[in-house]
């Protein structure tokens, strides 16, 4: 019998505004703790918390971008619970009328294409932060009251890899929208994940477990892989699920019950008298959807069509907001879209990806315009594309362009033919052999002897002007 | 009595109340009388009344998104029964 996963992902999105979701306080990472609180995020008796407007506005705007429906009317919710780090002992949330729901987002894992249903979307404010010490645990409230979107997916993921793809996927839509950093170290994008498993086939599902504490994409992918792996011996040995909720170790890439008292959750939700209701009219909703940049999947179709990129290429390059912008920025300038693919997608993302380079800084690593010069110096015989690969990780690591490193490093091509000539004559001298074999038409001859000649001037001659210089010395023709 | 002590034992539970049985005693009967009087309200017709969360007759009342003065740490602090590091320090909860 085989078993299939069945996955629903709870996703926490930290909204990138400059204050709190209900007061002014700031929202900076890593300030000194209680340093970004006020009497309204610390839930002092007698304050009143007001929404803020931007928190709505990316709201908004994620949802339609998810392709969710919009609510016209919008309330909060309290939803209580007593733990430390939430001093009003209840959060506000958003229960019974979501902002949004019956979304979908698309995705592609192991080369197939699935749509995955979003569930809902909803507003709330964050906890705070616990520290434990032997001596007690220890509060920051710095987080506390930090706008958030809850994205809740429908249990249509049936693979850790179509988990990956829907968090990937999550994030580049995300990072067009400008609405989040996404940055999972800084807690500004966290995932939570419903998993059961079913024999295939089978339409009712099994018992879930909720596994919390996956810090990374990866964490995500491992936990997942882990916790299948885990319910799937527990199955097969005839045992049961204990629907329960497990924690991530990182360090032991393992899940473990949490061991606490499995209460029922039972946080007597009633409407928060506080807040105000919203209503949000058709004409909001449509603007915010006319003002929707265009998304990945629509870029990449777009890029397909263009500049004739494969699927696969396409999809690489428009995944990234940055690093889509800046492809357009250098095509603008160099009009050969496949060509500045390849080195954007080979030596660039290369070093990006070795060297933790923030995509978004890769004009101030590689300004456009030094690419586009190194291309063109490949075009006119300045360089090979063999040095070219050398010029471009100087231009990566030093900042310099193209053409100061070309000179600096004495990489030019030898244009001077008296030269090569010189080396050609040496390389004859010394392949007798071979010169004889290319004298009776071998091509494979010809192409060691040019070899040589690339090899004694470090690839810094011309392999077209070489081949015709031999060809010349020995057949006497060109 | 509309509301039982196992009712009353299961709510302080969910707010980390700890209550001794004279007070749980005292606790049920006024909150029993409290639910009692508020039962008043379902006597009225509300069969004609739209569901409503709420009765202010305001809506959409926003705030820019501007940063306002936050109290200093000190001043954060300064009702703490102990602190820490610039943290509430709470007896250890893990
Ligand atoms: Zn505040």
């Amino acid at each position: 019998m085989t078993y299939e996963p069945v996955i629903g992902l709870e996703v926490h999105v930290q909204m990138d505004t400059r204050s709190k979701a209900f007061c002014g306080c700031g929202t900076v990472f890593g300030m000194p703790a209680n340093t970004q609180v006020c009497p309204v995020c610390m839930g002092l008796p007698g304050v009143l918390p007001v929404l803020n407007e931007k928190f709505l506005e990316y709201a908004i705007r994620t949802a339609l971008a998810l392709n969710c429906t919009v609510a016209n009317y919008l309330k909060f919710d309290r939803k209580h619970y007593f733990y430390p780090d939430l001093p009003k002992n209840y959060q506000i949330s958003q229960y019974d009328q979501p902002l949004a729901g019956h979304g979908r987002l698309n995705i592609e894992a192991d080369a197939i294409k699935k749509t995955i249903r979003i569930l809902r979307v909803h507003m709330e404010e964050d906890a705070g932060k616990l520290i434990h010490t032997a001596g007690g645990s220890l509060v920051d409230f710095n987080r506390c009251g930090m706008p958030l979107l809850e994205i809740v997916s429908e249990p249509d993921i049936n693979s850790a890899a179509e988990a990956y793809a829907y968090l990937s996927q999550l994030k580049n839509i995300l990072e067009y929208l400008e609405v989040s950093d996404c940055d999972m170290e800084k807690g500004s994008l966290r995932c939570d994940a419903n998993i059961s498993l079913r024999p295939a086939g089978q339409t009712a599902l099994g018992i879930k477990t909720e596994v919390k504490n996956m810090n990374s994409f990866k964490g995500v992918r491992d936990a997942l892989n882990y916790e299948i792996g885990r319910q799937e011996q527990v199955l097969r040995d005839g045992g049961a699920i204990t629907q329960e909720t497990r924690l991530w170790n990182e360090e032991q890439q393992k899940t473990f019950s949490m061991r606490s008292k499995e209460e029922a959750h039972d946080y007597r939700y009633f409407p928060e008298p506080d807040l105000v209701p919203f209503t949000i009219s058709d004409e909001t909703i449509a603007a915010a959807k006319q003002a929707l940049p265009e998304l990945p999947a629509v870029k990449k179709t777009r890029f397909m069509a263009e500049y004739k990129l494969s699927e696969y290429d396409a999809s690489v390059i428009s995944a990234d907001k940055y690093l889509a912008l800046y492809f357009e920025n250098t095509v603008k300038q160099y009009h050969m879209p496949k060509i500045i693919c390849n080195w954007l997608m080979g030596d660039v993302m290369n070093f990006i990806n070795t060297n933790q380079v923030n995509i978004k800084k890769l004009d101030e690593v590689l300004p456009v315009k030094n690419l586009v010069a190194m291309v063109q110096l490949i075009d006119n015989n300045t360089i090979s594309g063999k040095i070219a690969k050398e010029v471009l990780a100087a231009m990566l690591t030093g900042g310099k362009d193209a053409a100061t490193i070309i000179k600096e490093k004495n990489l030019g091509q030898i244009s001077d033919s008296e030269a090569l000539e010189a080396i050609i004559d040496e390389v004859i001298r010394e392949q007798q052999k071979v010169v004889e074999e290319v004298k009776t038409g071998k091509d494979k001859a010809l192409m060691f002897l040019v070899g040589q000649v690339m090899q004694k001037t470090r690839g810094k001659a011309n392999p077209q002007i070489v081949n015709t210089l031999i060809k010349k010395k020995l057949l006497g023709n060109a | 009595m509309s509301i039982t002590k196992d009712k009353i034992i299961y709510v302080a539970k969910l707010a980390r109340i700890r209550l001794d049985e004279k007070n749980l005693d005292h606790f049920t009967s006024q909150l029993d009388k409290i639910l009692s009087y508020m039962e008043k309200l379902n006597q009225l017709n509300t069969d004609d009344t739209a569901q409503t969360s709420h009765v202010m007759g305001l809506s959409n009342v926003f705030r820019p998104d501007e940063n306002t003065a936050s109290l200093s740490n000190e001043e954060a602090l300064s009702n703490a029964p102990e602190q820490e590091n610039g943290h509430f320090k709470v007896p250890k909860i893990i």
